[in-house]
């Protein structure tokens, strides 16, 4: 493998991961504070695994693309080195913006997987057979809430239909295309950023249709970008600074 | 929450006028639903426990969390305690004298033995 085509796999991994590690942090404020027992330990959980997701992620490049150990990786490094998309950076708000953050992105997690199941690079696409399981449930889950809550009453879908409006923009900042999005689908590794938004829209647009909810015309909704290129939201600064604080107490301590 | 309907088998909630806007009170929709937890395929669900939930298809997202997640599982069924029919527990009377009715308890018969030895010539006599 080329050093053009390294580089810009471990880019594209190192943007899924951070989306994957700063979005299972936020989901984890939850716990504890989850609308009722059983849904705050399905929502904890799910966290988990997202976080579960990022260390595989991180894992994989230490172990094929010469990256650093996945600790120091996720704990020490600045806010800037960061390449997680705005949606995810952002505080829990209420549970309605949660969801359907949680719902939009988990869809966008789905495709990409599905996607990399015909990745030439061998450990991706090794990994989105690992994790398929855990996305369809993560998937099912956010497709029950959003019904639920849709068909909750006239408040309870005026607000939903106000966390799509807020969501849709951000969301489709997960598809900012990187600087290397030509050369990774020349290469067999994914079909590119466009095709998966396109896909991703295709995949939500009836389940949202299902619960009453308008889709934004996303021609006229123009993507939150920059969080790929290191330019994030004031949130992630004190996401991280709280995340590490443990960590950074003695980085080289053994677990 | 609930209101008496012309059948007396069942509740029903109330409908109201269809123009009316739908109103949920608190918990009104919530259930609590039986678990049944399968750990090989092929294998009897078994009771575990139960959730609280608003419909079925939530019942066995959470139920896959409270259940599934920590031993073998292939499968889990919910069912909502409600539609569960059960004997009053001032009924247990009924039972009282099966463990007097030893007659109809397999134990008394002896069979191994003889399942035993015709294990042993079939060994002994291979089919050609």
């Amino acid at each position: 493998m080329n050093a053009a085509l390294k580089k810009a796999i471990t880019t594209l991994i190192t943007s899924m991961a951070d989306d994957a590690l700063i979005l299972g942090h936020r989901n984890s404020e939850w716990t504890g504070l989850g609308p009722i027992m059983e849904e705050d330990i399905a929502f904890s959980s799910m966290a988990q695994d997202k976080i579960g997701h990022a260390w595989a992620l991180y894992r994989i490049l230490q172990e094929h693309l010469g990256g650093e150990d996945p600790d120091q990786f996720a704990f020490m490094r600045a806010a800037k080195d960061f390449t997680c998309c705005h949606l995810a950076e952002l505080p829990i708000g209420s549970y309605d913006f949660s969801l359907m953050r949680h719902f939009l992105f988990d869809h966008a997690e789905a495709v990409r997987y599905e996607s990399l199941q015909q990745c030439s690079f061998e450990p991706l696409q090794q990994l989105s057979k690992k994790v398929k399981g855990e996305l369809k449930y993560h998937t099912l889950h956010a497709d029950a809430w959003l019904l639920q809550l849709c068909r909750g009453g006239e408040e309870s879908h005026r607000r939903m239909q106000a966390a799509l409006d807020r969501c849709f923009p951000l969301a489709a900042g997960i598809f900012e295309p990187g600087p290397q999005d030509a050369l990774l689908i020349d290469a067999g590794i994914y079909p590119g950023e466009q095709a998966l938004y396109d896909k991703w829209l295709n995949t939500i647009y009836p389940l949202l249709v299902n619960a009453s909810l308008n889709l934004p015309d996303p021609a006229a909704v123009a993507p939150q970008y920059g969080g790929r290129y290191g330019n994030h939201t004031p949130h992630l600064q004190a996401l991280l600074q709280e995340m590490g604080e443990v960590f950074r107490l003695d980085p080289t301590a053994e677990w | 929450m609930s209101n008496q309907s012309y059948d007396p088998r069942v509740n029903r909630l109330k409908l109201g006028n269809a123009d009316d806007p739908i109103k949920v009170e608190e918990g009104e929709n919530w259930n609590v639903y039986e678990v049944f937890h399968q750990e090989k395929r092929g294998a009897h669900h078994e009771h575990v426990g139960c959730v609280h939930a608003p419909d079925p298809q939530l019942a066995l997202v959470f139920a896959k969390e409270q259940f599934g997640r920590r031993k073998k599982c292939v499968n889990l069924w919910v069912v909502r305690s409600a539609d569960i029919l059960a004997f009053d527990l001032e009924d247990e009377d009924m039972f009282a004298n099966n463990l007097e009715k030893t007659y109809r308890d397999a134990s008394g018969f002896k069979v191994m033995d003889k399942i035993n030895k015709f294990k042993g010539e079939a060994v002994k006599q291979p089919k050609a």
